[in-house]
Formats: C-alpha cells, sequence, structure tokens
C-alpha cells in the first residue's frame, strides 16, 4: 500500500493510493484495484469495471444509526441483547444471506446458527444452488480462471450474460488475455454464447445461437448425443431447441478440434424450469466432451464471496447450503431447508439476514411472512430488508472498510485491502458478540443438571433435554 | 383472451450500479420499475415507449411502463425485466424441491391499460 500526504492544510483529509486492492461486488473479485482514497471517501477507482465503480465511489460512511430497532436509533449493545432473545427464543430460527460479507465472518454465523439449532441457508440457493445439486449428483470437471487465462481456445457462455453481470470476466480471465497456449489472446479464441435473447454478451461471441426459450435441456441433450456419434432427426432437434441441427454439429465438430474448452454457465439455467437437470446436462456433457479433449465448466458466481459461503459452510457442516441443524447434526434438503422454502411455507418463526437482501427479490409469499416474523439484518446500506428489520445493523463494508478473506468464483481465497475505517462496526465484530451472548442465555435457561455449555444441540439444551 | 408471453427477469449492469447507489435512488428504481419489449410485440399492441401495461402470471400481477428491447435482443413473444421488486411479485413461491423457485422463463398475460393516476 502506498500512501502520499498531500501538502494542503492540516483540515484537508488524507490523500492516499490503496495499491491493489480487492473489488467484492461480484464473483470476478478483481483484486488489482487502484483506489485513490481522500478521507472517508474513494474518488478514484483504477482499473475496476463499471460495476466496481460504482461499487467503490458508493460505499462512504453511511450516517445511519449503527443499530436501529424497529426503526428507532438504539446503541450495538442492545442491538446485540435483542438480537440473541430473538435467536434463542426462536422455535424454528433461519439464518440466511452471508455472501457479501468475509469468510472469517461466515464462520462465526455458522456457530450462532448451530448455537441456536437453525435452518442455515445462503444466496446460493437462489442462484447456484441447483448447480451445487448438480454437482453433487455428476462431479465438477473445473480449473481455476487462471487455467482458462492460458488455455482456453473454445470458451463457451451458455444462459450467462457477463457483459452486464460480470464486465471484466472477458478482460482478466476468459477471451482477452493473452496466455501461455494462447499467445495472440482473442485470435487463439473462439467464442460462443448461446442464450435466448441476444444480450451484450452476445455482440462480443463468433458464433451466437438463439435457443427456443425453456429448451435448454433438449439442446443439451442433443450435444451429447452428438459428441457420442448418435445420428439424430433434424426435423425434432429444430422443433425442441429452435435451432437448425446443422449448427449444433457445427459446434460439436468445433468443441472437438478444440485443446481446451471451457462453458460458463450462468442463471439462465439454473432458474428456468428444470433447473439443476439442465445443470446436470451441462456437467455430463462437459464429461462427456472430455472423451475427445479437455472441456472443463464453471459456473458464473453473482456475489462477492458467495463461493465463500458454499466453502464455509461445507466445511463447517458438510453441505454447502440449505441445512438444518435443529437436531444437533446437520441434514441437508433443497426445498425443505432452503430460505425461500422455510419462509414461504411459514414455518421460520425469526431470523438473521447477513449481508443479502430477500424483501427485495423473494416470491411474495416469503416476504410476506419474513415480513411477520421479528428478524435481524446486518447491512452497509438501507434496504427493503433493513428497513423491515425488528433489528437492523448498520455495517462496515467488507473489502472498503472491513480486511478479510473472499472466494473468487473458482475457489480461490483472495485477502481484502481496505481503503478507510468506518465507525460501523464489521459483520464479524457484531457477529462474535451475538455468539458470546447466545451461549450464555443458552446456559442460563439449561436446567442445572444439563448445565453444560458444550454440550449441542443448543435446542436440547434450552428445552432440558440431554443431547445424546 | 390476451396473449401469452415468456418473461426474463435478469440482471443489467444499470441495475448493478444502482445497487451500489442505494436500492431507493433513482437509477435502481428506474431500472426494476420498465419492461422490455420486442419491437414487433410494441407494435402489436400499439404501445409506444413510457406505456403502461398490465402484466399477469400466475402467481401475481404488476402495472409497468414499458420501453422497446434494442433492436434484435428479443424475439417476438420474450419479454424483459431487471429483478426487483416488480419481477418478483410475478414469481411463485414453489421450488419444485430445489430452494429456486421458477425465476426465468415463465408465462405472463400482457395487456394495455391506461397510465395510473398520480
Amino acid at each position: 500500500m502506498a500512501t502520499v500526504t498531500t501538502d494542503a492544510s492540516q483540515q484537508e483529509p488524507e490523500l492516499k493510493v490503496v495499491e491493489d486492492a480487492t473489488c467484492t461486488f461480484c464473483g470476478c473479485v478483481c483484486d488489482d484495484i487502484d483506489l485513490t482514497v481522500k478521507g472517508h471517501e474513494i474518488t478514484k477507482a483504477k482499473r475496476a469495471c463499471v460495476l466496481g465503480t460504482a461499487w467503490f465511489l458508493n460505499h462512504s460512511v453511511d450516517d445511519r444509526p449503527s443499530c436501529l430497532i424497529k426503526g428507532q436509533p438504539a446503541s450495538v449493545e442492545e442491538g446485540i441483547e435483542r438480537a440473541s432473545q430473538i435467536l434463542t427464543k426462536s422455535r424454528y430460527p433461519l439464518m440466511y444471506g452471508l455472501s457479501d460479507t468475509t469468510s472469517e465472518a461466515q464462520r462465526v454465523a455458522v456457530s450462532i446458527a448451530d448455537w441456536v439449532g437453525a435452518n442455515l441457508d445462503t444466496t446460493t440457493s437462489v442462484c447456484h444452488g441447483p448447480s451445487g445439486m448438480a454437482f453433487q449428483g455428476v462431479g465438477e470437471v473445473t480449473c481455476s480462471l487462471g487455467e482458462v487465462r492460458n488455455r482456453g481456445d473454445m470458451i463457451i457462455f451458455w444462459g450467462a450474460n457477463p457483459a452486464e453481470s460480470h464486465p471484466r470476466h472477458f478482460t482478466r480471465y476468459s477471451l482477452m488475455p493473452k496466455g501461455m497456449f494462447v499467445p495472440n489472446g482473442r485470435k487463439d479464441r473462439t467464442c460462443v454464447v448461446i442464450d435466448v435473447r441476444k444480450t451484450k454478451s452476445a455482440n462480443t461471441a463468433d458464433i451466437f445461437i438463439q435457443l427456443k426459450p425453456r429448451s435448454d435441456f433438449e439442446a443439451l441433450w442433443a450435444l451429447r448425443a452428438l459428441a457420442a456419434g448418435v445420428e439424430l432427426e433434424a426435423a425434432q432437434v429444430l422443433a425442441d431447441t429452435g435451432v437448425e441441427l446443422a449448427v449444433w454439429q457445427d459446434l460439436m465438430d468445433r468443441m472437438k478440434a478444440s485443446r481446451f474448452g471451457v462453458f460458463f454457465f450462468g442463471m439462465g439455467l439454473t432458474m428456468t424450469r428444470g433447473k439443476h437437470a439442465n445443470t446436470e446436462a451441462l456437467l455430463e456433457l462437459t464429461r462427456d466432451m472430455n472423451r475427445h479433449t479437455r472441456f472443463v465448466c464453471k459456473p458464473n458466481r453473482g456475489h462477492g464471496n458467495v463461493t465463500g459461503a458454499d466453502n464455509v459452510v461445507a466445511w463447517r457442516t458438510g453441505y454447502p447450503f440449505g441445512v438444518n441443524l435443529a437436531r444437533g447434526y446437520p441434514r441437508f434438503n433443497p426445498g425443505e431447508y432452503t430460505a425461500s422454502d422455510v419462509l414461504a411455507r411459514q414455518e421460520a418463526d425469526a431470523a438473521i439476514i447477513i449481508a443479502s437482501d430477500p424483501m427485495a427479490n423473494f416470491s411474495e409469499p416469503a416476504r410476506q411472512h419474513l415480513k411477520s416474523i421479528p428478524y435481524i439484518a446486518f447491512d452497509p446500506k438501507e434496504t427493503p430488508t433493513t428497513r423491515h428489520a425488528e433489528v437492523a445493523f448498520t455495517v462496515a463494508t467488507y473489502g472498503i472498510n472491513v480486511p478479510g478473506t473472499v472466494y473468487r468464483m473458482d475457489d480461490i481465497p483472495i485477502s481484502l485491502r481496505p481503503a478507510f475505517e468506518c465507525h460501523h462496526p464489521a459483520d464479524l465484530e457484531i457477529l462474535q458478540r451475538i455468539e458470546k451472548r447466545v451461549q450464555e442465555l443458552i446456559a442460563l435457561e439449561a436446567p442445572a443438571e444439563n448445565d453444560n455449555s458444550s454440550l449441542r444441540p443448543a435446542r436440547d439444551l434450552a428445552n432440558g433435554v440431554a443431547a445424546e | 383472451m390476451s396473449k401469452t408471453y415468456i418473461i426474463i427477469p435478469g440482471r443489467t449492469s444499470q441495475q448493478g450500479v444502482g445497487i451500489n447507489e442505494g436500492k431507493f435512488e433513482e437509477t435502481y428504481q428506474s431500472e426494476i420499475s420498465v419492461l422490455q419489449v420486442s419491437e414487433e410485440d410494441m407494435a402489436e399492441l400499439e404501445l409506444e415507449a413510457g406505456d403502461w401495461v398490465r402484466v399477469t402470471s400466475e402467481h401475481g400481477q404488476i402495472e409497468i411502463r414499458v420501453k422497446a428491447a434494442k433492436k434484435g435482443e428479443l424475439p417476438a413473444g420474450l419479454l424483459f425485466i431487471a429483478y426487483g421488486d416488480y419481477s418478483s411479485r410475478l414469481m411463485g413461491a414453489d421450488t419444485h424441491g430445489s430452494g429456486m423457485p421458477t425465476s426465468k422463463g415463465f408465462d405472463v398475460t400482457m395487456e394495455k391499460i391506461a397510465a395510473p393516476v398520480e
């Protein structure tokens, strides 16, 4: 980090440059941004994309109170006490979010979920959750983005639009870089975009294939058949996919002729009818292609540390999302223990929402139920979720004010280099204090003969039932 | 009977910029509260940019302004809207055992309406 002090008067805020700062807005997690910082404001973010620039330039210190209880200013201590009371008194608490905070904070959050026997879910369930299910069913032929940069000569984006969601994907990782085995960069790579609409990303492609809506599964299985040399009926393929068989055959020929093929896929597959079955088909096609050449498949992850959420929840519970801890051991069942379902079925009676905004993007039944129960929210900014929270913490922004670790979309952990300090507490600090208070409350509520705070599950302790 | 369309909620860079500026600010609110319609569908319903439509799914209904999609971006019969409150109101809660509601590519009907009284 280089710091340059200005010649201005003492009243002028210090001017400094933070080199190689990390942008945590999207899953690209670009760690080569040079920030010009003036006091509590970032005035320039060199090399950042349009989203990264907006991220850095719009996260100065928020002047809201660090804690609101029922919309009224309160101390952080009062907020921690109220939050702990809500969580320990709940019979079915939901913990949700976690994709825009550090892995250190995620780790503590999972501990709290364990203590209170919560249903634990992350934003993965409503982005690449179906991909997580498919990885478990099929397996994942994968690589790092560095390998894509140095080797990838056939880059296929399926149901993904990085030109709008990950603007530096092309220039930093997948298309433009001159790599070890693709020395001419873009000239050495073929780019294919497959989507139902002609997105901005399609303008970058050498080949754009416009699918009939809701036909991803059929198209992927047509390609699997072609990979295996199975003859297909042209009229049927056209009717099923909206694309001529000759187009698919040409694509397959190019895929087989490539040296290192890469599928990047997005929510065009996971959010559309078929969901995990669509992703399974793509993973199976990737596996099939390895009989002919080298091929890998990667999800384009959205939030800055959603990949970290998957990693942390997996290494703490054994499962990446949708985990229920009520019995004192983890159970995984998407559809049963995922946040959208738990809320829409009106099962949760309290919630703790960390770094996400379900009040903006969940279904109406889920949102109505969340609105009806006491919940705690963490966010650097005011959102529809913080507005309805019983306890709302205004927190410091990870990567800008808070150090720590995040995982890039290819599971590479990257350290953060904060730009300036903030008077709001970090997620990690509040979560650590909530965990401590939750432990105290559970110990107080447990009968004396069972008063062993090392025993779990917490719910059994609270109910006076000895853990087996 | 109203014609059926397929709606694709999705991400846009303006929506991403708006999230950073604040979800109650103009950039985000204006981006999520407009429906993109193909030129062909605009002509068929005699719509112009800024006109209002009522969009109805199996699970909800919204009234929203329209604008023409960029030339060639949307085929006839396909609608696009940036993720946000409006798109969520059309989405069902059932995740079919996956945890993920069907958030893209579901059927809706669309009809032209008069602008709501302010």
